[in-house]
């Protein structure tokens, strides 16, 4: 066999690639609400990444104050009115986004690997001493509220949004070594992966060749639906003001401070909160379809 | 057993012994409970046997995927009934195993390439100078799959396709023993005509000796060379494959004979018809006393709810573990009726 | 269209009455990429009393055929032609309460695997307690009268311990006894037919012998009809009166049992019936080369063409229909359309 062979042969796997992309793509439009989940969520993070671009007053992002303006309530002007300082609710709100979303990424970024690998290892290695410490430590960190546990770490860190990323982080690598855990300790039982056991595979490989290539598409699906949730615990972080500090927008915060002028000025809380739904809504729809997807992928 | 021995034995197993611990303390399922058997060098042994019979733990035992609770295994005169985490690779590379469905012993998410290479690499079968592809589309070749096979996955192809790839992963590390667990029984008719007359062709171009779980009685009579009967973790009859369809001994034997449907005439002729099927093969964890067949039994006799019947040789080579045949005398009479 | 080819669905030797018939029933399912034309044209009688086996392999439309008796093919389905007569009353034109009566007391199912069939958190009692009180032939609330025909369905359908298993939950049972509890659920109360979707292929030789003859007897007994599908020529030889032997979507042969065994005419028969093994040895023929066509794009002509030892050219272009070439006997190949049997009526 020549090496253009080998070229032909891989080249006519790439074309099955395209049509696997396309199965996928037809299962998940099957359900339209995913197909709008999946677009709100393309729009809140285009409006996060071009938000000095499209917000009517990117100043007011900051330290703004223009009493003038305060508080005034929706209008044509300012479509979802603006806070005691004159600011711009909708550009907040956007500018928001920004730092929301770059914690939920840095959060997913640190928690999946470990929380993933850590399962892998605890699930495939069921009955040892290993399995014993991963999930015991692992029962501890679950047992505690995440919520009740960011506050605390947080407290103890100087309010940054990268210190409150951190905090989420710790109470949630936990789920993801559950998670996997119950998934890796039922595949290793799979005859495929007896049979590599069997030919004399070595455990990296069988842990990561053969046990984790099938745990993707929960991951996957976790992770969509966490971005939503670690916004939320975000906010509840910076509504208790631990987290992206004033006079930066943070969802949280607005909300805290919005809440002290209900119900005259409801706007000014109101709109983040509906925005916090919105984004959880979002990222909850995307993560359904996602699961449909990657399931009957599998299946078919 | 078996000392008239033309071809030199390849496998053989001593009283072998497979215990699983209930929750309930002291309570044991017995899956496997004392059996011996031999394999020779390029023959089929046909293990067969109904669900819970014990065949697939037998093979498990062999194939090293969990130890023993007691008795040997011996591969090539080696004991290998020791840890079997601890198996040796070069033991692991001439001792290999194709599983009942393709469906689940080829991993989803890995090309039939990856799949393929996997022992290759492990065993660096490919010396200096090979390529890896050359190698695993020659492997392919053996099982009469096209080359571009090996950037499928296995989900792509037909179920039939599915074993043969199982098949040529098994072979590639050119191995001399292979364990075959109902390797036909998920596939259709015509593709499991087509496996087996590979398996075949196979066994006689790399002069493989194979140890066939089954459930199918017919599928043995035109593929191995001894067949053994197991009920209740114990092997019930054993004996030459002819020899054994001619004149089928224990009870059990009959019974399963008897029940195979078939679609001719002179097939029926062969069938037994004395012993109609009745009831069902009990939990290994409460093995009747005795006997573990008297219950479904039309010949038992008070002896046997008492005594479990040893192994005796009828005739040559063809063994029979039934107090109807405890005698040596008495099992020619009954040979003889 | 040759003028041999008029699709005769009705069969003189089924007798005038007959339970069920499928007229040229074409049925597609819809899925990415567009659509599987599963069945394609397929027509068959059952008689009155009669048990008739549908012998095919995975994927050759069996399972979709009888559901479609019922109606109760999956939401992807689409049926594009033909019609589906029960007691000769059309399914598809059926009124609700029509349907219910049909499924209620016309037909009963039992399928491959009773552990999904029955319900794991509900005894066996409260199952079969349902499935008599929706039957439509008991009086509403008489619990003692339902009771009493439950366990009396359990004897006959050779359950141990018959007002014990009112009791009992599926989990507690053997595969075996699994199946027997599925068949005494089906017969509980008078029927016309039964329909049993390989109702033993998860069991052992000794139990599916077990199974067969129950189900045999039972049907028998009542002179039910049966439409037993099956991979296994073998356990429909020993069941049945009459066999279909299905291939891609089509029933490509029909005749009695004894002769389908004795005179199979259909290339595809011939190529199965090679391939079993046999207990009386002598090895197992190649096989049958190739596999079933892709249902998006399947063969023009007959669908057994690119398979077809015997292949013709006309094979290719023209789908075959049944020829009687026998008492019973039809046969969905161009071979025979030519060549009138010995004292054989040729239609058309």
């Amino acid at each position: 066999m020549t090496g253009t062979k080998g070229e032909e042969l891989r080249k006519r796997a790439k074309e099955k690639r395209s049509e696997r992309f396309r199965r996928a793509w037809y299962k998940f439009s099957r359900n339209r609400i995913s197909v709008v989940g999946l677009v709100m969520v393309l729009a809140i993070v285009l409006l996060a990444i071009f938000a000095p671009y499209v917000t009517p007053y990117p100043k007011h992002a900051g330290a703004f104050v223009d009493f003038m303006t305060g508080s005034v309530g929706p209008s044509l002007k300012h479509w979802l009115g603006t806070d005691v300082f004159g600011r711009d609710i909708l550009t907040r709100v956007i500018f928001a986004f920004r730092g929301a979303l770059i914690m939920s990424t840095g959060v997913l970024v640190l928690v999946v690997p470990l929380g993933v690998v850590l399962g892998l290892i605890a699930g495939y290695l069921k009955g040892t001493w290993i399995e014993t410490v991963i999930m015991r430590i692992t029962d501890v960190f679950l047992a505690l509220p995440p919520l009740i546990l960011a506050l605390a770490v947080s407290a103890l860190m100087r309010p940054t949004l990268f210190n409150s990323m951190m905090a989420v982080c710790v109470s949630w690598w936990p789920w993801y070594t559950r998670l996997i855990y119950g998934m890796a300790s039922s595949l290793r039982n799979e005859f495929y992966v007896k049979a590599s056991e069997l030919t004399g595979a070595s455990k990296p490989h069988v842990i990561f060749r053969e046990i984790l290539p099938n745990c993707i598409a929960p991951i996957f699906t976790k992770m969509t639906l966490d971005v939503g949730w670690v916004i939320l615990t975000g906010a509840s972080l910076s509504f208790v003001g631990l987290g992206e500090q004033p006079p930066k927008a943070a969802l949280g915060t607005m909300i805290s401070d919005g809440a002290k002028y209900l119900p005259a000025q409801w706007w000014i809380a109101v709109f983040p909160a509906i925005a916090i739904m919105v984004v959880v809504l979002a990222f909850n729809l995307l993560g359904d379809g996602i699961k449909d997807m990657l399931a009957t992928e599998e299946g078919s | 057993m078996g000392c008239n021995t033309m071809a030199k034995d390849i496998l053989v197993v001593e009283n072998l012994k497979k215990y699983f611990p209930t929750k309930k303390k002291g309570l044991y399922v017995k899956a496997v409970d004392g059996i011996s058997f031999t394999v020779r060098e390029g023959e089929t042994l046909g293990l067969v046997g109904e669900s819970g019979s014990g065949k697939s733990t037998t093979a498990y035992n062999v194939i090293g995927m969990y130890g023993v609770t007691a008795g040997k295994i011996y591969f090539k005169g080696v004991d290998i009934s020791g840890d079997a985490g601890k198996r040796p690779l070069s033991l692991k590379k001439d001792l290999q195993m194709v599983f009942q469905d393709p469906g689940t012993s080829l991993n989803p998410q890995r090309t039939i390439g990856q799949i393929l290479a996997l022992p290759l690499k492990v065993h660096k079968i490919p010396g200096e100078g090979e390529r890896l592809e050359d190698r695993l589309i020659q492997l392919l070749e053996t099982v009469e799959l096209p080359p571009e096979y090996i950037y499928k996955y296995p989900r792509s192809i037909g179920g039939g396709e599915r074993q043969m790839v199982a098949i040529a992963r098994a072979l590639a590390t050119n191995p001399s023993f292979v364990v075959l667990d109902e390797p036909t029984s998920a596939l259709d008719v015509s593709v499991q005509a087509k496996i087996i007359n590979m398996l075949i062709r196979l066994q006689k171009q790399f002069n493989l000796s194979y140890l066939f779980i089954t459930h199918d009685l017919s599928l043995m009579r035109n593929l191995a060379t001894r067949v053994a009967i197991m009920y209740l973790g114990k092997i019930a009859e054993i004996a030459p494959a002819v020899d054994f369809f001619r004149s089928p001994k224990h009870p059990y034997t009959q019974m399963l004979l008897s029940s195979i449907p078939v679609i001719s005439g002179a097939e029926e002729e062969m069938k037994p018809k004395k012993v109609p099927s009745r009831g069902e093969i009990p939990s290994p964890v409460n093995v009747p006393p005795g006997c573990g067949f008297h219950p479904r039994c039309p010949m038992a006799r008070q002896i046997c709810l008492e005594v479990d019947p040893i192994m005796v040789e009828t005739i040559p080579d063809h063994f029979v573990r039934c107090h109807l045949f405890a005698g040596a005398a008495e099992a020619r009479e009954v040979v003889g009726a | 269209m040759a003028d041999a080819s008029v699709a005769k669905p009705m069969s003189s030797a089924v007798g005038a009455e007959s339970i069920v018939q499928i007229k040229d029933l074409h049925v597609g399912f819809k899925v990415f990429g567009g659509l599987l034309k599963v069945l394609n044209g397929v027509n068959m009688v059952v008689g009155r009393g009669e048990k008739i086996g549908i012998v095919g392999e995975t994927g050759c439309g069996k399972t979709t055929t009888v559901k479609s008796i019922l109606r109760i093919l999956p939401g992807e389905a689409r049926i594009f032609h033909g019609e589906v007569l029960f007691q000769d009353k059309n399914v598809y034109k059926m009124h609700p309460h029509e349907l219910q009566k049909l499924r209620g007391q016309g037909a009963s199912m039992i399928f491959q695997d009773p552990t999904a069939a029955l319900n794991p958190v509900f005894t066996l009692g409260e199952q079969i307690s349902e499935i008599i009180s929706h039957s439509g032939t008991q009086p509403e609330g008489k619990k003692e009268a339902i009771k009493i025909l439950a366990v009396k369905a359990f004897r006959e359908a050779t359950l141990p311990d018959a007002e014990r298993m009112m009791e009992t939950y599926p989990f507690q049972l053997s595969g075996g006894m699994r199946q027997r509890a599925c068949i005494a659920m089906a017969l509980a109360t008078p029927r016309d037919l039964m329909i049993a979707d390989e109702p033993t292929t998860n069991l052992d030789v000794t139990i599916q012998d077990q199974v067969l003859r129950l189900l045999k007897n039972l049907v028998d007994q009542r002179g039910m009809s049966l439409i037993l599908i099956t991979h296994s020529l073998g356990v429909a030889r020993e069941t049945t009166d009459r066999i279909y032997i299905m291939y891609a979507g089509n029933m490509v042969e029909v005749a009695r049992t004894a002769e389908i065994f004795e005179r199979p005419l259909h290339p595809y028969t011939t190529g199965l019936l090679s391939c079993i093994p046999k207990l009386t040895g002598g090895g197992v023929a190649e096989g049958i080369p190739g596999r079933i066509p892709d249902y998006m794009n399947p063969p023009a002509g007959c669908r057994f063409e690119p398979r077809c030892p015997k292949a013709m050219e006309r094979c290719k272009k023209e789908k075959p229909e049944f020829v009687e070439v026998g008492k019973d006997h039809q046969v969905a190949c161009f071979l025979y359309y030519q060549v009138p049997q010995n004292g054989v009526q040729h239609h058309g």
